[in-house]
């Protein structure tokens, strides 16, 4: 076919890429817009498949054929709270892929390449290795296979920025000297390891900003291959994933008020040992305790109820118990809202889709300004498994590590119930003052068992796990 | 250096009459500002969606790997060309499954949409 017809095919694509993430601006048009771009993906293929430069379709077939399947599994079955891990494990598929076209085209003519050509190739191969990677280490610490704590070490700052250095000094390098292939495949493993290096020291809390972080990386290596092989669709796809990762990276560091510098080399959330004596302090004697029994009266006499939700929340899978309890409260007449902070959760978005998941209605689902405006007309602020992001000390106390960085308000509502297990402090490792407010009462237990047996307290029925 | 340089510039003007580069750098810039005005438009609560189908999108990678693994110019580009073109298809038939699944939770009110 010629390539006329076969860029065509790839305008097409391109269309429907826009189309489809503009469907994602509308929960109503959201669906529509993911087929869209699926359709887009199977044009680009279709296209693609008729180039002349391709001769053979059988490794083509099977690649397609075991990825295909590995992609429609994991989708198909992995538990939606455990999607922060799928969605890291993606990003470093998306990296190899990158990288290793990248690869292939530096050995098929690397040395006869020009300038501009082994500077894109460099760009691709350094994004796509250190994205790789560096989603397998994010992948690693979501999924509790590494420890989620930051990792640090003496002159750990000092010695990433050396080795960064190094590589892109080598990547100047090439571009000068395209034919020393040698220090082109010196540069594709210092980026393997950069990529490993980085995520080392950012601590779990920090997933959401790194996860975009890796999307845009993904986004820009693909964006690189387009220039490598003239293809535009690379370009544009790469972009829009790129800006896209980028975007959400700002508003989830905006959402903690941290820098990018802070998030990627502050190894923020590295307790030390000898603040836990003084958090006992500070909590000792002002904690008020109360019982699920207390909190289901409370909850059937409110008028409106706003539920913060935290990663607690996915760890202990509680999301289907509070959408069952928000809609036994709706039953009896009592408003039941969703406070979401952005970076509750391990990705953008976590606590929305698990919500939505446990059936709660997405209108229900607030996110941090309109929570905020409602929460000093709520009668009770349940907060489960969340920490850092309601800490009043963040609003009060500009010394504080999280300082500045927006929380949702739950103090203000008439009484609020916290909903954990221990007073161990959340990430940031500071202790929260509001767990000892005169409206404050501390509900120890696990998310899901306390729940449920405020919600058999409702339901009239005689709780059988006391 | 100063024999480096010129014929290093020289080549990168070449190369930017060429077109190409500089078009496809035009595109880059179009479609980055384009993203950044349909994502900044994007509601928080579609945020996961989102980026499961920008990962999806950016398998759009599989292009190129098709076109390495199909070329067959020697077996160890063939080898490289084939494990890509099996990593981008992970995400590319997996990422909208997975964002169709994610998105099929999200209700509206009283059932809302189907």
């Amino acid at each position: 076919m010629s390539p006329q017809v076969i860029n065509f095919f790839y305008f097409i694509a391109a269309l429907c890429f826009i189309l489809g993430i503009k469907g994602m601006t509308d929960p109503k048009t959201a669906r529509l817009g993911n087929i869209i771009a699926a359709v887009g993906m199977t044009v680009a293929v279709i296209g693609t498949l008729l180039k002349k430069e391709i001769v053979g379709y059988e490794l083509i077939a099977i690649g397609f054929l075991v990825g295909g399947v590995i992609g429609t599994l994991i989708s198909l079955f992995i538990p939606l709270t455990r999607l922060p891990e799928r969605i890291a494990l993606s990003h470093a598929f998306g990296g190899l892929a990158a990288s290793l076209v990248g690869i292939a085209e530096y050995y098929r003519h690397g040395a006869e390449m020009g300038s501009i050509k082994i500077a894109a190739i460099g760009f691709e191969v350094l994004f796509g290795s250190i994205t790789f990677t560096g989603s397998l280490m994010a992948f690693g610490k979501l999924s509790e296979i590494l420890p989620s704590p930051p990792i640090t070490y003496k002159f750990q700052n000092q010695s990433n920025i050396l080795l960064f250095v190094i590589t892109v000094a080598i990547w100047i390098y090439l571009i000068f000297y395209p034919g020393a292939s040698h220090i082109f495949y010196t540069m594709v493993g210092l980026a393997f390891l950069i990529g490993i290096l980085i995520v080392l020291p950012i601590g779990g809390a920090d997933m959401p900003v790194v996860i975009c972080l890796l999307n845009s990386y993904a986004g820009l290596a693909a964006s690189a291959t387009g220039f490598v092989l003239e293809n535009n669709i690379l370009i544009i796809a790469g972009a829009l994933d790129g800006g896209s990762g980028f975007i959400l990276a700002i508003l989830m560091s905006r959402a903690m008020n941290r820098s990018f510098a802070n998030v990627l080399f502050g190894a923020f959330g590295a307790v030390s040992s000898e603040s836990k004596q003084k958090q006992e302090e500070f909590y000792a004697g002002k904690v008020k305790v109360t019982t699920p029994e207390e909190v289901a009266y409370l909850l059937e006499n409110a008028r409106l109820v706003v539920v913060a939700p935290g990663y607690g929340l996915a760890v202990s899978q509680a999301q289907f118990v509070l959408g069952e309890l928000a809609k036994v409260l709706k039953s009896k007449g009592v408003d039941v809202k969703f406070a979401i902070h952005p970076v509750a959760g391990r990705m953008p978005g976590h606590m929305n889709v698990l919500l939505a998941e446990a059936g709660v209605p997405y209108e229900d689902l607030l996110e941090l300004e309109p929570s905020n405006a409602i929460l000093p007309e709520a009668d009770v602020a349940i907060v489960v498994g969340a920490n850092d992001v309601v800490n009043p000390l963040a609003r009060e106390d500009k010394s504080s590590p999280i300082a500045g960085m927006p929380i949702l308000d739950v103090d203000r509502a008439r009484t609020v119930v916290i909903i954990k297990r221990s007073l161990a402090p959340g990430f940031a490792g500071v202790p929260n003052p509001l767990f000892i407010k005169e409206n404050s009462l501390m509900l120890f237990a696990d998310a899901k068992q306390a729940l449920q047996e405020i919600l058999n307290n409702i339901k009239g029925v005689v709780s059988r796990l006391h | 250096m100063e024999k480096i340089l010129p014929q290093f510039i020289l080549q990168a003007v070449e190369q930017v009459q060429m077109g190409s580069i500089l078009i496809g750098i035009y595109i880059f810039f179009l479609a980055a500002f384009l993203g950044y005005h349909l994502i900044t438009r994007v509601p928080p609560l579609l945020h996961t969606p989102l980026m499961s189908l920008t990962n999806a999108i950016s398998a759009i990678s599989i292009v190129g790997a098709m076109t390495i693994a199909g070329m067959k110019h020697d077996t160890f580009t063939t080898i490289l060309g084939t494990i890509a073109v099996l990593a981008a298809s992970i995400n590319a038939v997996g990422g909208y499954i997975i964002t169709e699944r994610t998105l099929r939770m999200f209700k509206g009110r009283g059932g809302g949409k189907k």
